[in-house]
């Protein structure tokens, strides 16, 4: 009973962190069809711009340590919003329409770049930020499970996150826009969508949620070289699961994936990274569109 | 010039390339021919890549085979006791190719990204299985002991330059031989299926095992590049499965280009000449180059290095 | 005369529209059939369902007395029905000779050959004369991509036809060809039809050229064949003269084939 509580709570948290980490890359991908490699540089980006403000602000020793936690979201959302509108405009928008996997190969070679930046800015030493973690201290759940609150609020965070972009795209006129274009490009054109202005925004909306979730997990981490590549690939996982291009075929993604692997965290550590990949592909081999993707037919 | 004489010569060509090399072998300062070792042993990596982008797909995940060729020289040494070059490479083909038999039943049904995404996700299965395997050393791997070949066991520089003339051997011999399957009926029909796939199939192909014949034998060249990879550098570990292992022969594939057989030997020799440099005089920047390069191939090279080539030659016959 | 393709109550919906009702067609060997029918009546689903692209909803396809229901496009291909198509698939970034030498390939079939080059002189000289047949040799060595619409519908029916089939399939042959290209392209395509022997069925809008060129049509409207039999009864017909033509026609206009 113990062991199926811990292995909920935990499966929670890590979908939570994968949901984040996906939301981002989905939305970029339903509305710019650009599966974008460099999102774990944005997550990166996200991590160092947090890690390195909240140190700078906790070594003032001034001030209410709850402040820290604006930083964070404020760090992520200046940090997302330039790097993704620089890139947009600085390289993406003079390939708009170009084939799928070339926008793969160009987004590998903005990883490559962005990582690199990143040392550049931040160095190679690792930074810790884990100040606005221990902060919260711990919950008990049950009797005797103990769970850092943070974790826990990333839950509350998360979902908070999953429903305004459900709220946004659903129920206002300019996600009904979104929504236009991704259904339907040249229809969206036709009917007088500025697809251009509606990428750029995309894009930036897209990295803001990258190094927002970058920004949310440093406190946990030590953040070094090296995160985003590893995030990267998880994402990947997710979207695939889910539906490439779809926020709630993302979130089931990130349950499904959350779960399984906190089942195997718990029950054969050694399957870990196995799992995640093994969900990925046994929902491809059966639903080859992912989850909550739809399929097409060519026309002849 | 006929397309038998451009045929014939090419072949020569490359025979002649060859033997160059293989003379070198005690000419040349043992950092280069060690050099070359891995660059041409990448190669045949590249070229799994490469055949594969030929028929419009994109392998996200050759460091697949090329971790699959290179544990199995490791663990046919270690683990079988084997110490020939040539059995402990034929081992590590062998499991590429009966793993590729499975992967590409499910593999062959998908396309563009998907299948850039589906073998980057099976490259990172065997990175996950191999970090958590204690008993293969985990996340630093382990070391290959020197191998023999057919009972010949040379010691200190001999036996670097006993690898370099395999890998010279195997690279001429995969070239020729990889040479004609391009332009065979069979590797023509490849750049159909990049083409339109739905013609190929009304004209009486099936596109889908064509794409798995021809996963199977990038698999097996990858695995061939991975094992003399193994050899030359006497140690395996998990990185040779990572993503960014990958990706880098993607990247070199692009570099070199698809539109000859020695595009992805020019590509790597190319390629591991700039890093030997960029690592000693700027680590940190090394990425950031290879990034800018590599938007730079896409924007104003698509076709690669060799292009080049193939540009000046055009200039030469007119 | 013999029964070459049969369908038997061939039925295809897609989700609430029915693109095709219960249609039961007969054709013999040798016929070279018309087809005709406002967009969206159902033609291009017949042949996407005959060549094995779409799936029926229900009914049976019989090809030579043998049912072909649940065969792939290549394995129908290999039983000798070809098709040509709306647009054009091509190989564009090939040049036309290596699109023309790849059909050959395909048409061999998987054997050792298959690992032999492509471009041989044997292969090469029956390439250049399909190439030639058609017309379009002079574009021999230009890329696909390149070529102008009419030489890529030529290209398109030569593709189909190097597999030897004994039934083609045209859909919609003269579409997207200007106005004076029609007739010469439909010239050069019966010619070489007729001296291969084979049976034909085509998709086709403009009447004249239906009338001209076959020996039956059928006309489909909503899913279903409303008129079929010789052109002159069926152009005649007043239902398909308001249905499908939208005007009345003058058969005298349409000239001795009528």
């Amino acid at each position: 009973m113990t062991n199926l509580l811990a292995i909920l709570f935990d499966g929670a948290i890590y979908a939570s962190w994968l949901f984040l980490v996906a939301a981002g890359l989905t939305i970029i991908y339903g509305v710019m069809r650009v599966l974008n490699m460099a999102h774990g540089s944005f997550y990166a980006i996200g991590a160092y711009s947090a890690a390195s403000l909240v140190g700078w602000y906790f070594s003032g020793q001034t001030g209410n340590p709850y402040w820290s936690y604006l930083l964070l979201l404020g760090s992520a959302l200046v940090a997302g919003t330039l790097v993704g509108v620089a890139i947009e405009r600085g390289l993406l928008r003079f390939l708009h329409g170009k084939d799928e996997i070339l926008m793969v190969i160009v987004t590998y070679a903005l990883l490559l770049i962005l990582e690199d930046v990143t040392k550049l800015v931040w160095g190679v030493d690792p930074y810790f930020a884990n100040q606005p973690y221990r902060l919260l201290g711990q919950t008990e759940v049950g009797a005797v499970l103990r769970f850092a609150t943070y974790d826990l609020a990333l839950i509350v965070v998360t979902v908070a996150i999953g429903l305004t972009a459900w709220f946004v795209l659903n129920r206002t006129n300019k996600g009904r826009l979104l929504r236009a274009v991704i259904h339907d490009r040249e229809i969206a054109v036709a009917m007088g969508v500025n697809v251009d202005a509606m990428f750029t925004v995309t894009f930036a909306i897209g990295s803001v949620l990258g190094a927002l979730a970058g920004a949310l997990t440093a406190p946990a981490i030590s953040v070094t070289p090296g995160i985003g590549v590893e995030v990267i690939v998880l994402a990947f996982a997710v979207v695939v699961v889910g539906g490439l291009g779809s926020i709630g075929g993302a979130a089931a993604g990130a349950v499904l994936v959350g779960l399984a692997r906190s089942v195997a965290v718990h029950m054969a550590p050694e399957m870990e990274l196995f799992v995640i990949y093994g969900v990925m592909f046994l929902v491809l081999a059966f639903r080859p569109q992912g989850l909550f993707g739809q399929t097409l037919v060519r026309r002849i | 010039m006929t397309f038998q004489d451009r045929f014939k010569s090419t072949e020569s060509a490359l025979v002649a390339t060859a033997v160059l090399l293989a003379a070198g072998a005690f000419v040349m300062p043992a950092w280069l021919s060690f050099l070359l070792t891995l660059a041409f042993a990448k190669a045949l990596v590249v070229l799994g890549v490469v055949i594969q982008m030929r028929a419009g797909l994109v392998s996200f995940g050759q460091a697949l085979f090329f971790c699959i060729g290179g544990y199995g020289v490791g663990l046919g040494a270690q683990a079988l006791g084997i110490s020939d070059a040539f059995l402990l490479l034929a081992l590590g083909t062998l499991a590429a190719v009966l793993l590729a038999l499975i992967c590409g039943f499910l593999l062959t049904r998908y396309r563009e990204i998907f299948f850039a995404m589906l073998t980057l996700a099976l490259s990172m299965i065997l990175y996950g299985v191999l970090v958590k395997s204690s008993a293969l050393g985990s996340t630093d791997g382990f070391n290959v002991a020197p191998p023999s070949f057919l009972g010949w066991e040379p010691e200190g520089e001999t036996r670097k330059q006993a690898v370099y003339l395999l890998t010279v051997a195997i690279a001429a011999a995969t070239a020729v031989g990889f040479h004609r399957y391009l332009e065979s009926g069979l590797g023509r029909v490849m750049e159909a299926i990049r083409e339109n796939e739905i013609r190929v199939d009304y004209l009486g192909l099936s596109p889908r095992w064509l794409l798995f014949a021809n996963y199977v034998f990038a698999a097996a060249i990858s695995a061939l590049g991975g094992g003399l990879t193994a050899i030359a550098s006497g140690h395996i570990d998990p990185d040779m499965a990572f993503w960014t292992t990958s990706g880098e022969f993607v990247f070199i594939a692009i570099l070199g280009g698809t539109g000859h057989v020695a595009a992805p030997f020019i590509g790597a020799i190319v390629f591991s000449v700039i890093r030997t440099f960029a690592i000693q005089e700027a680590p940190h920047y090394w990425q950031m180059a290879l990034g800018i390069v590599l938007l730079g191939l896409i924007l104003f090279l698509p076709k690669g290095l060799w292009s080049l080539i193939a540009r000046r030659k055009l200039q030469v016959a007119k | 005369m013999s029964t070459i393709l049969e369908t038997r109550g061939l039925t295809r919906t897609f989700g609430a529209v029915v693109a095709a009702k219960d249609l039961n067609v007969r054709i013999d060997h040798g016929e070279i059939v018309g087809v005709i029918g406002s967009n969206g009546a159902g033609k291009t689903t017949f042949i996407n369902m005959v060549t094995g692209y779409l799936p029926p909803s229900g009914g049976d396809i019989l090809f030579d007395g043998r049912s072909v229901l649940g065969l792939a496009p290549r394995e129908i291909t290999r039983r000798g029905m070809a098709r040509s198509f709306q647009v054009a698939q091509l190989f564009p970034q090939l040049t036309v000779i290596e699109n023309a030498l790849i059909a050959l390939v395909a048409a061999e079939g998987p054997r050792p050959s298959f690992l032999h080059p492509l471009d041989t002189p044997q292969r090469r000289a029956y390439a250049e004369q399909i190439l030639e047949d058609f017309g379009v040799a002079r574009y021999r060595d230009a890329i696909v991509s390149t070529v102008p619409q009419g030489a890529r519908k030529l290209i398109d029916i030569a593709m189909a036809l190097v597999s030897e089939p004994r039934m083609l399939l045209l859909d919609e042959p003269t579409s997207g060809v200007s106005v004076d290209e029609k007739h010469p392209l439909m010239d050069t395509v019966m010619e070489v039809v007729r001296k291969y022997g084979v049976t034909v069925l085509f998709v086709e809008h403009d009447m004249e050229i239906v009338a001209r060129y076959v020996t039956r049509i059928m006309a489909f409207y909503s899913g279903e064949i409303i008129a079929d039999g010789p052109p002159r009864s069926v152009l005649g017909d007043a239902k398909v003269q308001e249905l499908v033509i939208g005007h009345h026609i003058d058969l005298e206009l349409l000239g001795e084939a009528a």
